[in-house]
């Protein structure tokens, strides 16, 4: 049995060597259905699957990796990965510390969720996960901010009465407000925040950061991404034009 | 998998929930136990090992090996553990990158680029290349070391308290029947002084399996990270949705270290009895007065 795991070790790694280049995708894995760790503990979602087609046209070697959002970005720059494909929005606070590929999901909106539709999201107590766009966005709009690590935090903390609403991406919140029978409900007017979401890098990597833009354009003009997105998104999500 | 889980929808109660507690991710979360358990298993003796020969060190005539176990003590008990927990795993990694890159590889280019950490491919550690366990070892094994670091240091305090409490008559006595320095350290001083270093040595033990979950800070995916990760409430992108089960994985993570705990006190309390037979203190004289 040794022998055969063993063997089986050392042609993966022959394996490795041999084909161009290898890639390591972090993503975080609780921002489903962007990306999410599915039941048989492997990285799944609209992530996962987009990023996988993206290595394939590249000719890339690719294994997903996953790191709590907190710290996504410093273990990119200190090279534990080589690329951030988390839901990440292209900001100009971002972009000073690593660099992004275009967008491959066009930019969209956030909405706000609460117990009731009575709530002012303007005024009310405003759970976001910490380092988010959203996070930022509440703390300069004169709401009370409460920051949790994972967005799943975000949505216990208004369940539980911690926090009026949560703010967060509108793509990520919709299976949750569908499937709540009625509890959670969309209040305020959708915001919109952000360029798009784009795979991070490190700056150093520019070479890596053309070949992706150049498949990430390929995907867009085939319809591949629309695709992807209507599949995880939802048919209502929007699409590239 | 069971093959009457392939549709866990069409599922309702026990068979479901039978199912759900037996799915791939599951399965790790039972795994990431023997993970907990590895780590004490590694971290235990390693880390006494370094309280051992920090606490030599500190007792050396050697007057620089003597400051160099004063250091250690000090500093390391003197710096919250989770900032030495942080700290510790990244620098060695990226020491030891640093030292592959200048060796391995022959490029010049400089390895602060920006906020970048570059090393050339070869440099890297574990390799770009190398299968994910690998990297998991590796960050387990950063892990056991900045563990081993922390705990050595308090066990070296404890040890070099506890040799100091052996009676000098003792040595004095080994000393008279003409035993040379290091026999009287290796036949006197170290087997007398466990009794009094059992009681601190075990307060250590406790502190460090409570203090496991700390692993979770570094990466690796052991009983926290999966009970949290199990338990956030799950949407139909899941195969079993569930709402926020947190609750009851984290109670089940709290039954474990009780359990854990609980059993380490019986065995603690075994050893000492055993320890205190024969020795001049006052365990040792209620064993021999129970005893006639």
């Amino acid at each position: 049995m040794k022998k055969i795991v063993l063997t089986a070790a050392i042609l993966a790694m022959g394996a490795g060597a041999a084909s161009a280049e290898t890639l390591r995708m972090g993503t975080e894995g609780a921002y489903p259905p962007y990306n999410f760790i599915n039941d048989s503990g492997e990285v799944d979602g609209f992530e996962r699957e987009l990023g996988d087609i993206v290595c394939e046209r590249a000719e890339l070697d690719c294994t997903w990796v996953t790191n709590d959002w907190d710290s996504i970005i410093p273990n990119l720059v200190s090279g534990n990965y080589d690329t951030i494909m988390a839901g990440m929005s292209i900001t100009e606070e971002r972009e000073e510390v690593i660099s992004f590929t275009q967008n491959y999901i066009p930019p969209i909106a956030s909405a706000y969720v609460a117990l009731s539709d009575d709530i002012d999201p303007a005024t009310a107590i405003v759970a976001a996960q910490a380092g988010t766009i959203q996070a930022g966005h509440v703390s300069e709009s004169g709401a009370t901010l409460l920051e949790y690590a994972t967005l799943d935090d975000t949505l216990a903390a208004v369940r539980n009465g911690e926090a009026d609403a949560v703010l967060a991406d509108k793509d990520v919140l919709t299976p949750h407000v569908e499937e709540s029978s009625g509890a959670l409900v969309f209040v305020g007017e959708d915001v919109a925040l952000g360029n798009g979401i784009g795979i991070g890098l490190r700056q150093s990597d520019a070479e890596l950061r053309e070949k992706l833009d150049a498949v990430i354009t390929e995907l867009k003009e085939d319809g591949t991404i629309n695709e992807l997105i209507k599949k995880w998104l939802g048919e209502d999500a929007t699409v590239y034009e | 998998m069971l093959a009457r889980c392939a549709d866990p929808a069409l599922l309702e109660g026990l068979p479901w929930l039978m199912c759900y507690l037996t799915s791939g991710k599951h399965m790790m979360f039972y795994a990431s136990f023997g993970t907990v358990l590895l780590l004490l298993a590694i971290t235990a003796p390693l880390a006494l090992a370094f309280g051992f020969g920090g606490a030599l060190a500190s007792r050396s005539r050697i007057a620089p090996l003597r400051w160099f176990g004063w250091l250690y003590t000090s500093m390391v008990r003197g710096v919250p553990d989770i900032l030495f927990f942080l700290f510790v795993p990244i620098a060695v990694d990226q020491g030891l990158e640093w030292l592959r890159h200048k060796a391995l590889c022959d490029s010049d280019a400089p390895i602060r680029q920006g906020n970048d950490f570059v090393v050339c491919a070869a440099a890297k550690l574990p390799l770009s290349t190398d299968p994910q366990w690998v990297h998991e070892v590796y960050g387990f094994a950063l892990a056991v070391m900045a563990f081993a670091v922390v705990f050595g240091a308090f066990a070296a305090n404890v040890l070099a308290g506890a040799m100091r409490a052996v009676p000098r008559a003792q040595l004095e006595t080994a000393e008279a029947y003409g035993l040379t320095q290091r026999q009287v350290s290796r036949r006197i001083l170290i087997p007398q002084m466990w009794t009094y270093a059992i009681p601190g040595l075990s307060n250590l033990w406790m502190i460090l399996i409570k203090a496991t979950p700390l692993l979770f800070l570094l990466g690796v995916e052991d009983i926290v990270y999966w009970a949290r990760e199990l338990g956030g409430a799950k949407t139909s992108a899941f195969t079993y949705p569930h709402p926020d089960w947190r609750l009851y994985y984290f109670f089940a993570i709290l039954v474990f270290y009780l359990l854990m705990t609980w059993g380490s006190e019986r065995i603690i309390g075994r050893l000492t009895r055993r320890l205190s037979a024969g020795q001049a203190t006052l365990a040792g004289e209620a064993l021999r007065k129970g005893a006639a």
